[in-house]
């Protein structure tokens, strides 16, 4: 009976570890899933999108935290901070569509795409430029305070990421079903070349899908910076491919199909960790997902008119 | 004729000008390579490096150049970054050796730099010296290939041995990256050291992970449920502080027990009070340090306004080991591989060397044999001495 017990316990405790490492991962492949639906390119700068935006959070967050600590409660410090934040970070997205993607919006996709990578590697070496190779801790925003409920251990700081990042995927959900901007990007993902023949703009269109994945991103990252708080130029990277992995296998230009994948993605690698040898996790985790790709070509949700373009 | 006198003072003018750059071209300068990680995942460990060979250039410079035999020699310092990777590292080690003729390399400090970067220095007969490189196979059969400290399989044994005294624990778990040679071999010694102590399957739980993870949770829910009592991990400071908070949110309870890759000055900075009162084995102890070891870390502070860590000391100790070498040869011929092997043969002579991170002596392989510390994070978050362990 206690072996049962124990071996419930952990099966909790990996799926709340599990629930937060796939949070980060849906939200940022949101941000891959939405530009793919409007453009019909992944913007591989989108992790490096997401390390600038938590360089800022961590900038706001420093700011804020030294400005108000005294008077204003921690709660209202962090919204102040994530939606700072947010608005700022909208601006880096923006910014990278405008300057990155439009000029090449005629030129060859192969182009466009590697376009990301390039303003991905700038971001990097701009940081460590501006900022020096010296690692900064972000500053917790809120007390950490341990929980343990029946040999389970979690944090209010996981169960506060694992519930805003649920929060921020149904205000996107509504945005995207509920609004006219929403609906001009869903439309413009079903057809981008006669879309803009009934009066709607592909240049508010694009750095707005760019802006909505950023800001999105940059909230990931001061939610990052509470689980793992330390910052350097380099951590968009693999979070960046995994993402966009999950992007993938959720079925391009789904962001339904991102959200759930990211989710799976951090349970496949958590349970492979807990089940072989954690020298195997990547390699076993990732033999999976090839394996669902290759019964699943298109995703879970992947439509036939998004995957008609290749890359 | 006022024409011709002129041509004439202009060709005497253009004939100084060549004979005086031919003669700087004569002239041997000493070329010292530093091949640090100054960006990449350890940028502080690059810092400490740079900053004690640019004291140790001063000193050189106060005196006004190096002096050997009876000749002075003007000293300058090669210095490269190797992004804390192994290609970068040999790239380095090459573009010193065979473009800026360099006579001695200082560096890379992390043997996962290190073992490459000396597989390099030693083909090409070039003598090289890691600080901080504690994996065995950096100088193993490498006769132009030093070190400034102890190795691994003397570490290991030592952090078991202080495990088992200071808390009476018999069961132990181990956390480690598999991609980095230092963590990798330290990781595996240890094991080796604890069970050869208390018995087969005394080391609970055996768990990794790669470079660059952040996400800990499911190998540290695993080395919580496995019943051990310490948890060791050596790690680097970027990982360190990841690892205790992460260990401390899934309800681990014991101590944390790290190795001299803890000893940087960033690691308290970044893990604040989690990090108090744990314990790691380094090469030196700051706090209370005394004689020329203290009066290195004033210096420093005074200068760049930190604490320096031991990868600062052990790079002060290899350039002055260096010194020490060339100074000892006698002669500076100016035929770079002559001088290079004689720099060599001198440095395999050094005996009892006073270092500031203890007195050295190198063994066959070019390892120095010296003692370690075991350092404790004091309440002020500072590297107090707690013991010390010698061979």
């Amino acid at each position: 009976m206690e072996a049962f017990t124990d071996f419930v316990q952990f099966i909790i405790q990996n799926l709340i570890n599990a629930l937060q490492r796939g949070s980060f991962y849906a939200v940022i492949s949101i941000g891959y899933s939405m530009v793919y639906g409007v453009l019909m390119l992944f913007n591989f700068a989108h992790g490096d999108i997401f390390m600038v935006g938590t360089y800022i959070g961590f900038g706001i967050a420093t700011l804020f935290l030294a400005l108000f600590s005294g008077f204003l409660p921690a709660p209202l410090i962090f919204v102040a901070t994530v939606v700072t934040t947010m608005f700022l970070a909208s601006w880096i997205g923006v910014f990278v569509e405008v300057a990155g993607y439009r000029p090449l919006r005629s030129a060859p996709r192969a182009s466009a795409a590697i376009t990301g990578l390039m303003i991905g590697i700038i971001f990097e070496t701009g940081i460590l430029i501006l900022l020096g190779a010296t690692r900064l801790s972000f500053p917790p925003l809120m007390k950490s305070v341990s929980y343990n409920i029946g040999g389970i251990y979690f944090t209010n700081v996981k169960v506060m990421i694992i519930v805003i990042s649920f929060l921020l995927m149904l205000a996107l959900h509504a945005f995207i079903q509920k609004t006219k901007w929403g609906m001009a990007m869903r439309a413009m993902s079903y057809d981008f070349l006669a879309v803009p023949l009934m009066g709607v703009s592909i240049n508010i269109i694009a750095p707005l899908t760019f802006a909505v994945g950023a800001g999105l991103a940059a909230v990931a990252g001061i939610l990052y910076g509470q689980a793992y708080p330390i910052l350097d130029p380099y951590m968009g990277v693999i979070i960046g491919w995994k993402a966009f992995v999950a992007a993938i296998l959720g079925g391009r230009g789904s962001i339904k199909g991102a959200a759930l994948a990211g989710y799976l993605l951090g349970f496949i690698e958590i349970f492979v960790a807990t089940i072989f040898p954690s020298t195997l996790r990547d390699l076993i985790a990732y033999s999976i997902i090839l394996l669902i790709l290759t019964y699943k070509p298109r995703g879970f949700f992947g439509m036939e008119h998004s995957t008609k373009l290749r890359l | 004729m006022k024409k011709l006198v002129c041509l004439t003072a202009v060709a005497f003018a253009f004939a100084m000008m060549f004979s005086s750059l031919g003669l700087c071209a004569r002239k041997t300068i000493i070329k010292i390579g530093i091949n640090a990680p100054l960006t990449g995942d350890i940028p502080k460990v690059g810092e400490g490096t740079k900053y004690a060979a640019m004291l140790w250039l001063e000193d050189i410079e106060k005196a006004g150049g190096l002096k050997v035999g009876d000749k002075t020699y003007e000293v300058a310092l090669v210095i490269e970054d190797n992004e804390s990777k192994a290609e970068s590292a040999v790239k380095a080690n090459t573009k010193m050796i065979t473009q800026d003729d360099v006579l001695a390399i200082i560096g890379p400090q992390s043997s996962k730099q290190a073992v490459p970067a000396g597989e390099v220095a030693n083909k090409y007969k070039t003598v090289m010296i890691s600080p901080w490189s504690t994996n065995p196979n950096t100088t193993l059969d490498r006769p132009y290939v030093f070190r400034g400290c102890f190795l691994d399989p003397f570490q290991g044994p030592v952090i078991a041995n202080f495990i088992t005294e200071e808390f009476g624990f018999s069961k132990a778990a181990v956390l480690y990256d598999v991609a980095s040679d230092y963590p990798k071999g330290l990781a595996e010694v240890f094991k080796a050291a604890w069970e050869k102590k208390h018995g087969p399957g005394s080391v609970v739980a055996f768990e990794s992970f790669t470079t660059k993870d952040t996400d800990f949770s499911s190998q540290l829910t695993k080395i919580v449920k496995s019943g051990a009592q310490v948890l060791f991990t050596p790690q680097y400071y970027n990982e360190v502080p990841l690892i205790v908070h992460q260990a401390k949110e899934l309800g681990w309870k014991g101590p944390i027990v790290g190795s001299d890759s803890w000893g940087s000055a960033e690691t308290v900075k970044l893990c604040g009070k989690d990090c108090y009162g744990l314990f790691f084995s380094s090469h030196y102890a700051a706090a209370g340090a005394k004689g020329a070891t203290k009066e290195f870390i004033d210096r420093y502070k005074k200068t760049y306004g930190y604490v320096p860590d031991d990868v600062a000391a052990l790079t002060w100790d290899s350039l002055r080991l260096i010194q020490q070498a060339i100074q000892n040869t006698g002669k500076i011929t100016g035929r770079i591989a002559k001088d290079r092997t004689a720099v060599r043969n001198s440095l395999a002579k050094i005996k009892n060397f006073a270092g500031i991170t203890g007195n050295m002596t190198f063994t066959e392989e070019g390892d120095p044999i010296k003692c370690a510390v075991i350092v404790r994070i004091n309440d002020q978050g500072e590297y107090e001495f707690y013991k010390s362990s010698c061979p």
